[in-house]
């Protein structure tokens, strides 16, 4: 359309933009581009003036603001003095920390019943077939509020623990409670901890001066890593290296041999053994979940928020995983078992050595995706109040500042940088199986 | 259907028939659910033998095979195998499994292992071989189907007949007493079908206890010593090839050989 | 060695299985109990089988239909608790399909997914007379007459553009050539819609004025307005998705470019961001005083939203067609959108429709998170029943009732899928 516009030159004949196959495309091109541009133009140019007619202004200077709102289940130090940037730092955890819980458990589920659903047991094959359907066939939001409810609803309030006679109880040997105001389990503390780590220290703020005795104040930087915890991941990770290890060496004396030693214990002592020295040695103790007055105190709290997302999340995409595995090992011929069958292999070794990595080509591209709509499923959090990166920032931060644009291209831009993570993953995985089949 | 598998001469000096049994069934009955495929099975095979199983498709013959290693259950009568009885026992099923090779119409190679891989997959953890050992093995057998310069490639990458002879190379590689044989050649084009029977045969020289089932009537003439005929679910007529194939007892036999052989 | 001469003198007739393995006992033995483990497992999902329906048949099985608010079910089933109150149900049902729409008007909404059915039907069902097409061609200017009411000079006239534009390009091309024809296939209807619609339907209903009733967006409301925003939005992605799906497969550089980012942003944020772009952005990003109402912002995004997942879906189907169907097209001489439309297309949306299908479905699940931005979806709409005093308090009733109501959509919608999937895979193609 718009190469009516462009000015003919001499000896070039308009119609060979469209007509002459060395333009065409060109032209096609940069028709596009122009229409985009222009389109693009138009839209900012009716956001400018419609802003300027709000009186408002575009910028991010707000995200320093004081957000002056409270948000209770955090993984970092968070008060209503904080600034709104901070407000957005916690939700952006608090997403990933349900889209990491949600990923393993509704992998762990899926798996379990994707491979139930094989079962020759008829019964349990249609237990699980009635599962997947149940949860598939049902809005996710309808799930998440759903299980809300059956937390707020069924569950005894903290005062029905109280009394002589309490109508409810905690259990485990009184160390977990369930409460309509959410979960309290044990916390983990350390009678000889290290302290914390603050990371990005702030000399000027107060919490950074030096007191009488030398030391600074734990609470001084942007934010603090628990040492405590950083040394267990660390020795826990060198346990699982060591275990690795040993593994690669029972295939080297099978290799050697033709036997393959029996490792199990010791893989699971050189993971087990340093990690608990670790745990001893830190002083590690149950702090446990106490009544006092209405409410418990002490242990850790898990809110109902978090809890019902979790589950609800875990129990949903878990169908759609269980499809995947079926399908996945469906997709691996009966021949292939037959044959390895018929070479003489245990019914566990054909699906480690044969089936398992052939169906995990299959599974794990759409598991991947599915754990990005796990973790897009999240921004749901809204619905029950768990304060996610789209509870605080596309949340009471918009709504408090009135800085709608700024919040959702964040809040887009964060889920987007997710998005992209995760695919680019995929993609990874996916170069990586292509050059070992061929 | 050609008269014969190849043009050379056979060579007969090993195979010889022994009086020992490799496979004994007995009264063996199999049903799918209610429809009986396999009726009063009674078969008695004999080292050293080679045994081409033919029939109508839906005639039963794959089933057969495939209950000798019990690939398919039986429901009644008895199967055994150089001298284990096969039942629900898994340590008689592992034993008998690792003594009887089997290759399948669709070679069902495993298409993410390399050729020597699939060789070595079963002796490293069945045989407990150690994997050098394993290979040389697997280096020695693929030699004698030869396609040793394929060792290092994937199945997808190879034709269907090489495919086969992988497979057979992959059976060889547990030293299996017996070999069944389930269509080898049904899904390989003509010029590959050749390849195929000729490694075959070649096993036969050798003295291999064998049990085909195949289409292929120019082997079963050249190579077999016994020819079974079967249908709707039971043996219906054995003989030698000669006898078998020239002189037809049985109304449904000289049917099928009519319309398999084309006059 | 014995001799092997052996010929069958009668034929085994066949016999019955032995008793074990076959009727009941041998079903039994074979599915439930043919493992020690399986036999555990069996009853224990036995058992649990048991202990959810004991638990949840006496709630189900409850006298209350009658009831008129949650006090009068307490009354009814004896003030104990394990049982339903069913009587919210029956007083909101109407309202919870078709949220505030006018009760004398329901027969209007009832009669549009109807004629749905009937346009969709030829689509599906390839058996169906083929005229059949010129109904559903209809349908997508009738529906939105039928439900929000109006002149019905306003869909005639919008219908009327996209004829002008046909006829623009028929009668052009042989006098003004084909490159000037398409260029007044895309001018002539958008200066029809924008200077000439407006007055001509206005014309048109002084002189002849039929018109229905108009029913504002905001009464509509539970599956109806679940069903509209889906199924508009899913109307409108597939012409979307092809364009991006054949963009994406484009060689040209800036085209495809502009597709994937498109396709890919859209992928990459949660629906929610794209309803809090609809209730709070949408509006500034137009010219200064359109104001389109809440119901239309949600669907043109959650039309973005559908058309990013489409194309996808459609680049599946034209990735499974064989290559030899392109060069077959080319060969044949046909340009470009002579062999999409003849011989790529029909083929690629054909395999496609079980990914057609089930983006609805999830389109159509996803439509409740409308709530969350204030619209009256069912979920919506059960939060506001549940603020009247008379059913304060009522929970599982409504979220039952509403999940049953998408089960049995969804699910029936996911089986046909599955039904088209496997006749196209046994189908000769």
């Amino acid at each position: 359309m718009t190469s009516l516009t462009d000015p003919p030159k001499e000896s070039f004949r308009l119609g060979m933009l469209i007509y002459d196959t060395r333009y065409r495309s060109l032209t096609i091109q940069v028709v596009a581009l122009i229409g985009f541009m222009i389109f693009a133009a138009w839209l900012i140019n009716n956001t400018l003036y419609n802003l300027a007619e709000q009186g408002k202004t575009i910028g991010f200077g707000f995200l320093s603001d004081t957000a002056g709102y409270d948000i209770n289940q955090r993984l970092l130090d968070y008060n209503s003095q904080s600034s709104h940037w901070r407000a957005a730092i916690v939700g952006l955890l608090n997403t990933l920390l349900v889209a990491f819980l949600g990923c393993i458990t509704a992998t762990i589920i899926g798996v379990f019943v994707g491979i139930l659903r094989l079962s020759n047991n008829w019964l349990i094959a249609r237990l699980m077939t009635v599962y997947v359907e149940m949860f598939r066939n049902v809005p996710v939001l309808l799930w998440i509020v759903f299980t809300m409810a059956i937390m707020i609803e069924t569950l005894p309030a903290p005062r029905a623990f109280k009394g002589e006679n309490p109508t409810a109880s905690m259990v485990l040997f009184d160390t977990v409670a369930f409460t309509n105001r959410g979960v309290y389990i044990p916390e983990a503390l350390f009678s000889r901890g290290l302290g914390d780590l603050p990371i990005l220290p702030d000399r000027d703020s107060a919490a950074c001066q030096p007191g009488e005795d030398g030391s600074v104040d734990d609470a001084c930087g942007v934010f603090q890593i628990s040492l405590d915890l950083l040394l267990i991941a660390f020795v826990f990770g060198g346990g699982l290296y060591a275990s690795a290890r040993i593994r690669k060496r029972a295939d080297r004396i099978q290799n050697a041999t033709g036997d393959r030693p029996k490792t199990w214990y010791l893989r699971l002592a050189v993971i087990a053994v340093p990690t608990l020295a670790v745990l001893v040695a830190l002083g590690f103790h149950l702090g446990y979940p106490e009544l006092k007055g209405f409410n418990f105190k002490g242990g850790t709290h898990l809110r109902n928020s978090l809890l019902a997302l979790w589950l609800a999340l875990s129990l949903y995409t878990a169908a759609f995983i269980a499809e995947i595995v079926r399908a996945g090992i469906l997709a691996i011929s009966k021949g292939q078992t037959e044959a390895a069958a018929a070479l003489g292999l245990r019914s566990n070794r054909i699906m480690n050595l044969v089936i398992l990595p052939q169906a995990l080509r299959v599974i794990i591209p759409p598991l991947i995706s599915n754990y990005l709509n796990l973790t897009k499923n999240s921004s749901l959090a809204i619905a029950v109040g768990y304060m996610d990166i789209t509870g605080t920032l596309g949340g009471i931060t918009m709504n408090q500042t009135g800085k709608e644009l700024e919040c959702v291209l964040m809040l887009m831009l964060v889920y987007l940088a997710i998005s992209l993570s995760i695919s680019g993953v995929m993609n990874w995985y996916n170069e990586r199986v292509k050059l070992v089949e061929r | 259907m050609s008269e014969t598998a190849v043009e050379r001469q056979i060579d007969r000096s090993q195979m010889e028939v022994s009086d020992k049994l490799a496979i004994q069934i007995t009264h063996m009955n199999k049903w799918y659910g209610t429809f009986h495929v396999l009726r009063d099975i009674n078969l008695s095979v004999y080292e050293g033998e080679r045994i081409v199983i033919a029939g109508p498709s839906g005639s039963g013959k794959s089933t057969l095979i495939r209950c000798i290693n019990r690939l398919e259950e039986h429901q009644a009568g008895e199967i055994i195998v150089d001298g284990t009885e096969l039942s629900s026992d898994l340590k008689n099923i592992d034993k008998i499994r690792s003594e009887v090779g089997m290759v399948f119409q669709h070679f069902n190679l495993f298409p993410h292992l390399t050729i020597l891989e699939n060789c070595t997959l079963a002796p490293i953890w069945v045989r407990k071989i150690p994997r050098k050992e394993a290979e040389e093995t697997a280096m020695h057998f693929l030699e004698k189907v030869k396609i040793p310069e394929q060792a290092h490639k994937y199945p997808g990458q190879l034709s269907g007949g090489q495919q086969q002879r992988v497979a057979i190379a992959r059976s060889l590689c547990m030293k299996p007493r017996i070999m069944l044989f389930d269509e080898p050649t049904s899904a390989l084009d003509p010029e590959m079908i050749k390849e195929v029977l000729e490694t075959m045969i070649q096993l036969a020289e050798e003295g291999m206890t064998m049990l085909c089932v195949t289409h292929e009537m120019g082997f079963a003439k050249q190579v077999a010593n016994r020819v079974i005929f079967m249908d709707q679910g039971q043996i219906v007529e054995q003989n030698e090839p000669n006898a078998f194939f020239n002189n037809p007892q049985h109304e449904r036999t000289k049917l099928f050989l009519s319309q398999i052989l084309g006059h | 060695m014995a001799d092997i001469h052996f010929v069958r003198k009668a034929m085994i007739e066949e016999q019955e299985p032995p008793a074990a393995t076959t009727g009941v006992a041998g079903w039994i033995r074979e599915n439930l109990f043919s493992s020690p483990l399986n036999a555990v497992l069996s009853i224990l999902s036995l058992g649990f089988v048991v202990y959810v329906l004991s638990a949840l048949l006496p709630w189900v099985m409850s006298p209350t239909w009658s009831a008129a608010s949650l006090n009068e079910c307490r009354e009814l089933i004896g003030g104990g608790h394990g049982k339903a109150c069913w009587g919210v149900i029956r007083e909101r049902w109407l309202q919870l399909m078709f949220g505030f729409y006018p009760k004398e008007l329901y027969w209007r909404v009832v009669l549009d997914f109807a004629l749905l059915l009937v346009a969709v039907a030829p689509v599906l069902f390839n058996t169906l007379p083929r005229k059949m097409l010129i109904f559903s061609a209809i349908y997508p200017f009738l529906m939105p007459w039928l439900l929000w009411g109006g002149s019905i000079w306003n869909p005639v006239v919008a219908a009327a553009g996209f004829v002008l534009g046909f006829l623009a390009h028929k009668y052009a091309k042989p006098v003004l050539g084909g490159l000037t024809a398409v260029i007044l296939a895309f001018l002539v209807p958008v200066l029809w819609w924008f200077l000439l619609a407006g007055p001509v339907a206005d014309g048109l209903a002084s002189v002849l004025p039929l018109a229905l009733e108009t029913v504002e967006s905001r009464n509509f409301g539970g599956f109806m307005l679940s069903i509209t925003i889906g199924v508009v939005a899913i109307a409108i992605s597939l012409p979307i998705g092809i364009v991006l799906a054949l963009g994406r497969q484009s060689d040209l550089f800036i085209v495809r470019s502009l597709s994937v980012g498109f396709i890919e942003f859209i992928r990459g944020v949660p629906l929610i961001t794209l309803l809090f772009v609809a209730s709070t952005l949408l509006n500034i990003f137009m010219p200064p005083g359109t104001d389109f109402d809440i119901i239309l912002r949600v669907i043109i995004m959650v039309t973005l939203f559908a058309s990013a997942y489409m194309a996808e879906v459609v680049r599946g189907g034209l990735a499974a067609l064989p290559r030899g169907q392109y060069e077959a097209a080319d060969a044949l001489g046909l340009d470009f959108w002579m062999a999409q439309r003849l011989i790529i297309m029909p083929q690629a949306l054909k395999i496609s429709i079980p990914g057609i299908v089930s983006t609805f479905i999830g389109v159509f699940k996803d439509t409740t998170l409308v709530s969350i931005i204030g619209l009256l979806d069912p979920i919506g709409l059960s939060n506001s029943i549940r603020a009247d005093q008379a059913w304060n308090g009522v929970v599982w009733e409504l979220y039952g009732f509403i999940a049953l109501m998408f089960f049995i959509f969804c699910f029936s919608m996911s089986r046909y899928s599955m039904y088209l999937e496997r006749k196209l895979q046994t189908g000769h193609r």
